[in-house]
């Protein structure tokens, strides 16, 4: 989308992580999505009287991954408490750090190259739950609210973007990339819709080159659509506002999904007095080189990294090629294609495979081996099944495993023999004399006419290029 | 009353638990009425327990270091399934679901926890006065105080309800109390003690440390429950030291300071004690340097910003939400306010605004920011002292128990008091009191030896150099 | 010496810290804060120039635990201490504003 009259967005993103540690930050309730209210809670985590903090070794370890995956400084760090009253913080005030976080000053690559800063990403913790009893559903004109504290205290970092960001389209890729970072390094499950990664986005306008304008906050973005079509929406009402010969209010705005637009949920009047101080009750981080070391050894390699390799095995890639390669990336389904890349297989047949058949039952991965896969996209490749073939065996295969030269035998895949075709081709050639004519005499439309006649004779075993092949040699 | 260490004695050689704890129940009876020490007497658990030590030495176990010995706890140490108030109203009736780990090692000692003493409310205060369930009165003379904030504590070993006690220590309400009752008591190193499960009013400068009357007895307890915690990130690395066994050693060849700043302003009696105190240890081979660390002058103002400023955060989650009681409102806010401003008292209010105003915008580099950096100071000036003399001696208190009432109104004048404890917790060393010598009325002064970090072997066995010399 | 805080901030700092007060408190509470904020000033008597604050007693790092779960405590004695619950969960009144 592009802005009227020499406009220009400007966004940085502030991305929440809930990071995959078996425990929360604090204590060794488990960290699990989803269970019966109140049934992961401890005195640390309700934050009853005398209980006290200990750090838990994996999320500091993930929080270091992270700073290396981001290309940051990691520094040794200090906790503090921000205080506020809230009823979903059982301590009334949030752990976290502050004014010296674990990473700082990074950057992230977007895949068309882009580069944008990363400010921090630093440890906190995360609240509990609260439901609103009423008939909205929401905070406003509920009576009474239900607090759950499963999550609190499950351990997050937040990674705060500088504010280099200049359309919604950089700012889904952003946070798409970042996604799957993050899941890649084992760091977070990359849900948004549970809510496992949150992004709130600060959106202000401007004509080009001009100084920064007032931002606005928007917050309950839910998938990266919502993300895209908040920014624009929030973007377009900032423009309008200062057309008119208004001014934007520093705010932080709602975004309503269903609506489509963005509505005021805090007018930051003053800015809230949150009478930041270190944490007495935590020491210090200050992780050696060793450990650091350690971390960053066990990093796997890199979304970008691995689409770099993949696109390299393709050579010159269509866009939808590109999605594709970044679908599978995504899934952690590189091996496939790497597997049919090594066994010197069809690579752009193996991505397509990947990207549709593999990715539309991830779940399924677990009962197709690379092997396996490997020989499906050969026989494919070979002729021996057609591609409806190929697509049935690999999704017998995903159901529920075997091997592929048994179920396309079981299903009757088997290619007709080249005898068998020469006589269909016959026939179909003598009952449509017009067509054949034209075909010969050079209308290469008509192929497709008699692969269709063939397929649907045969009931789609036969092979189309073994197809072509056989109207050629009559020619 | 037998000490501690002689009813673990005699329980080890086959005495029954009961013996002790009956004694202790029936002293408690006597007089706990008059004296409001314990908020709560645990008369069926503590039978209970005496017959499960029974039973251990019955099989041949070993019932532990305080087997059968009866010990009184401070109302801020949580105990499953007790109530546990911090003399509150906002916490009254709470049960805890867990026990403070101090508690658990108790009991792993064979300890016998009588039950629950009184205390300022969330240990906010020098004389008990502040407590939402009334005064405790000093068992040596009930018109006056027993000090505070762990008061009742004090009171219980004071009045023989117990051998034992513990306290906690924020600024000296452990050592100010134990001087004006007449005990030994001990604010341990910063981290020896776990502070699991004890109730926090200032989590940088609070420790758990014993009450007893004998020196022996101190280090008994101290020992029993000091030692590495994992539930607790300040807990020290290293395991319990060992220190009954050094309370003989003497003070032959050790160097030990005078601090002018530590005695200035002293009643003279309290003077007298500790320059007598001075002349005895000089006796038994110390060699006495007099020393000035005007740093500790400021102690009092970098305290009571830091204590206030972790405080108004600490006991930000008494909201009425998840436990304690809760006053109604029209909405959450409202409830929130009207159980805080029904459930503290006014000392908790007064510390929580101080500590919160030293916190908020544009005013924290003033005010805690500046307490920070004295604080650093503090630490500097004991470490140069350390360098001369391997502890130093002073004042526990500027004057004996006092009468009730009499510093109520006037917050600085009740501060005031703990203007010679307060150094020691924020530079998180170690410090004891032990009585010696009389003053107005014949009531006890303490004299109050500090040392650097993990010295307490040390201060004891310098305190039983001064016991014996005591005549006790 | 000017007053070091007003009934203003007394009032603002109340609300902070989710307490209420009568007017008699207000003026006491000025007055006894103030008392003690004046002593305080002791501290600028020091040349702290450069001097770093002091958190921690001790400078113990990287104090963690493995990431190991433990049991949780019981939902409903957790429940039974909670002044209202409903559902598994702790009831509170009408929350009015979002969470920062
Ligand atoms: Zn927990």
């Amino acid at each position: 989308m592009s802005l009227p009259n020499g406009w220009e967005m400007v966004i940085g993103l502030e991305v929440h992580t809930e990071l995959k540690t078996k425990t929360k930050l604090f204590c060794g309730c488990a960290n699990a999505f989803g269970s019966a209210p109140n049934t992961q809670v401890c005195p640390i985590c309700l934050g009853l009287p005398g209980s006290l903090p200990v750090m838990n070794e994996r999320a500091v370890e993930l929080a270091m991954a992270i700073g290396f995956a981001l290309n940051c400084t990691i520094q040794d760090s200090t906790f503090h408490r921000k205080n506020y009253f809230y009823p979903d913080m059982p301590k009334d005030y949030q752990i976290s750090q502050y004014d010296v976080p674990i990473n700082a000053h990074g950057y992230l690559t977007l895949p068309d190259g882009f580069r944008v800063s990363i400010e921090r990403a630093h440890m906190e913790e995360d609240t509990g739950k609260t439901t609103h009893l009423g008939t909205s559903g929401r905070i406003h004109g509920a009576d009474r609210s239900l607090v759950d504290y499963n999550r609190s205290g499950v351990p997050l970092v937040e990674i705060v973007s500088g504010p280099d960001i200049r359309t919604s389209q950089q700012a889904r890729d952003y946070v798409a990339e970042l996604r799957a970072i993050l899941i890649a390094i084992g760091a977070s499950d990359g849900r948004m819709e549970e809510g496992s990664l949150r992004v709130d986005a600060n959106v202000s306008v401007r004509k080009a080159d001009a100084p920064f304008g007032t931002r606005c906050e928007i917050k309950n973005l839910n998938s990266l659509r919502s993300l895209q079509r908040a920014i624009e929406y929030e973007a377009l009402r900032q423009i309008e506002v200062l057309e008119d010969g208004g001014k934007i209010r520093q705010e932080t705005r709602h975004w309503d999904e269903d609506r489509g637009e963005t509505s005021t949920l805090r007018v930051k009047e003053e800015a809230e007095d949150y009478r930041y101080f270190r944490e007495p009750d935590l020491v210090d981080l200050a992780p050696d080189q060793a450990w650091r070391d350690r971390v960053k050894a066990g990093l796997p390699r890199l979304p970008a990294e691995r689409r770099g390799l993949i696109e390299s095995l393709l050579g010159e890639l269509s866009d939808a090629q590109r999605d594709a390669v970044a679908t599978i990336v995504d899934q952690g389904l590189d091996e496939y294609v790497l597997g049919v890349a090594d066994a010197k297989g069809d690579v752009s047949l193996a991505l397509a495979r990947t990207a549709n058949e593999i990715a539309a039952n991830v779940a399924g991965r677990t009962n197709l081996s690379v092997a396996n896969f490997v020989a499906t996209v050969a026989m494919e490749q070979l002729g021996q099944l057609s591609a409806t073939q190929a697509k049935t065996v690999l999704g017998e295969l995903l159901e529920s495993g075997g091997d592929p030269a048994a179920i396309a035998k079981a299903k009757g895949f088997e290619q007709l023999s080249s005898d068998t075709l020469s006589v269909t081709v016959g026939e179909l050639i003598e009952a449509n004399p017009d067509e054949w004519q034209r075909f010969k005499d050079g209308d290469d439309k008509l192929a497709q006419f008699f692969i269709g006649l063939v397929m649907k004779a045969t009931k789609g075993q036969a092979n189309g290029k073994a197809v072509i092949a056989e109207l050629q040699s009559r020619r | 009353m037998k000490t501690a260490q002689q009813i673990a004695n005699d329980v080890r050689a086959g005495e029954s638990a009961l013996v002790a704890v009956e004694a202790s129940l029936a002293a408690i009876k006597a007089r706990n009425e008059e004296l409001n020490v314990f908020l709560y007497v645990d008369e069926d658990g503590a039978r209970t327990a005496a017959e499960a030590v029974d039973a251990k030495v019955r099989r041949g176990e070993d019932p532990g270091l305080l087997a059968g010995v009866p010990i009184a706890l401070k109302d801020n140490m949580c105990t499953t399934g007790i109530p546990t108030t911090c003399s509150s109203k906002i916490l009254e009736g709470w049960k805890p679901p867990y026990n403070a780990t101090v508690v658990d090692m108790l009991a792993a000692q064979g300890a016998i926890s009588m039950g629950k003493t009184n205390l300022d409310e969330f240990a906010m205060g020098s004389s008990t006065e502040n407590s939402a369930f009334g005064p405790t009165r000093n068992p040596l003379d009930p018109t006056r105080v027993p000090g505070g904030s762990s008061g009742g504590s004090a009171a219980a070993v004071a009045a023989e309800m117990t051998p034992l006690s513990l306290g906690s220590d924020t600024g000296g309400s452990i050592r100010q109390p134990a001087a004006l009752c007449g005990l030994v008591g001990v604010k341990p190193t910063y981290g020896l003690v776990s502070r699991y499960g004890l109730i926090a009013f200032a989590s940088s400068l609070d420790q758990i440390g014993p009450f007893a009357s004998t020196v022996t007895d101190a280090a008994l307890l101290l020992e029993a429950i000091s030692g590495h915690d994992p539930m607790d990130s300040t807990s020290l690395p290293e395991p319990a030291p060992s220190l009954v066994a050094h309370v003989n050693d003497g003070v032959a060849g050790k160097r030990i300071a005078l601090v002018r700043e530590l005695v200035e302003g002293a009643d003279d009696a309290v003077v007298a004690s500790v320059n007598r105190a001075v002349e005895v240890l000089k006796d038994a081979g110390a060699t006495i340097v007099e020393l000035s660390i005007p740093e500790l002058h400021l102690g009092l103002s970098a305290y009571y910003l830091i204590a206030p400023a972790e405080a108004s955060s600490n006991l930000a989650r008494y909201d009425g939400v998840r436990f304690g009681n809760r006053i109604d409102g029209d909405d959450v806010t409202a409830m929130m306010e009207a159980t805080r401003t029904a459930g503290f008292g006014a000392e908790v209010k007064r510390r929580i605004m101080l500590g919160t105003y030293a916190l908020s915008a544009g005013y924290f580099d003033a005010y805690y920011g500046q307490a920070l950096k004295v604080r650093t100071r503090m630490i500097e000036a004991f470490a140069a002292a350390y360098q001369q003399a391997d502890m130093i001696i002073g004042a526990t208190t500027p004057s004996v128990a006092f009468t009730f009432g009499s510093k109520t109104n006037d917050p600085m004048a009740m501060y005031l008091n703990d203007v010679f404890t307060i150094p020691t917790n924020l530079a998180g060393e170690a410090a004891l009191s032990v009585p010696f010598g009389t003053g107005e009325a014949d009531l006890p002064i303490g004299v109050q030896l500090l040392g650097p970090g993990r010295s307490e072997a040390r201060l004891f066995a310098a305190a039983r150099v001064l016991e014996i010399a005591d005549g006790r | 010496m000017t007053e070091p805080l007003s009934r203003e901030d007394v009032s603002h700092v109340a609300k902070l810290a989710r307490l209420r007060l009568t007017e008699e408190e207000l003026v006491r509470y000025t007055e006894q804060l103030g008392k003690i904020l004046v002593h305080a000033q002791d501290l600028n008597s020091l040349d702290l120039a450069g001097v770093a604050p002091t958190a921690h007693p001790f400078g113990l790092v990287n104090v963690v635990r493995q990431d190991e779960v433990h049991p949780s405590i019981d939902p409903a004695a957790v429940l039974a201490e909670a002044p209202d619950a409903e559902d598994g969960r702790f009831a509170v009144p009408r929350i009015v504003g979002e969470a920062p």
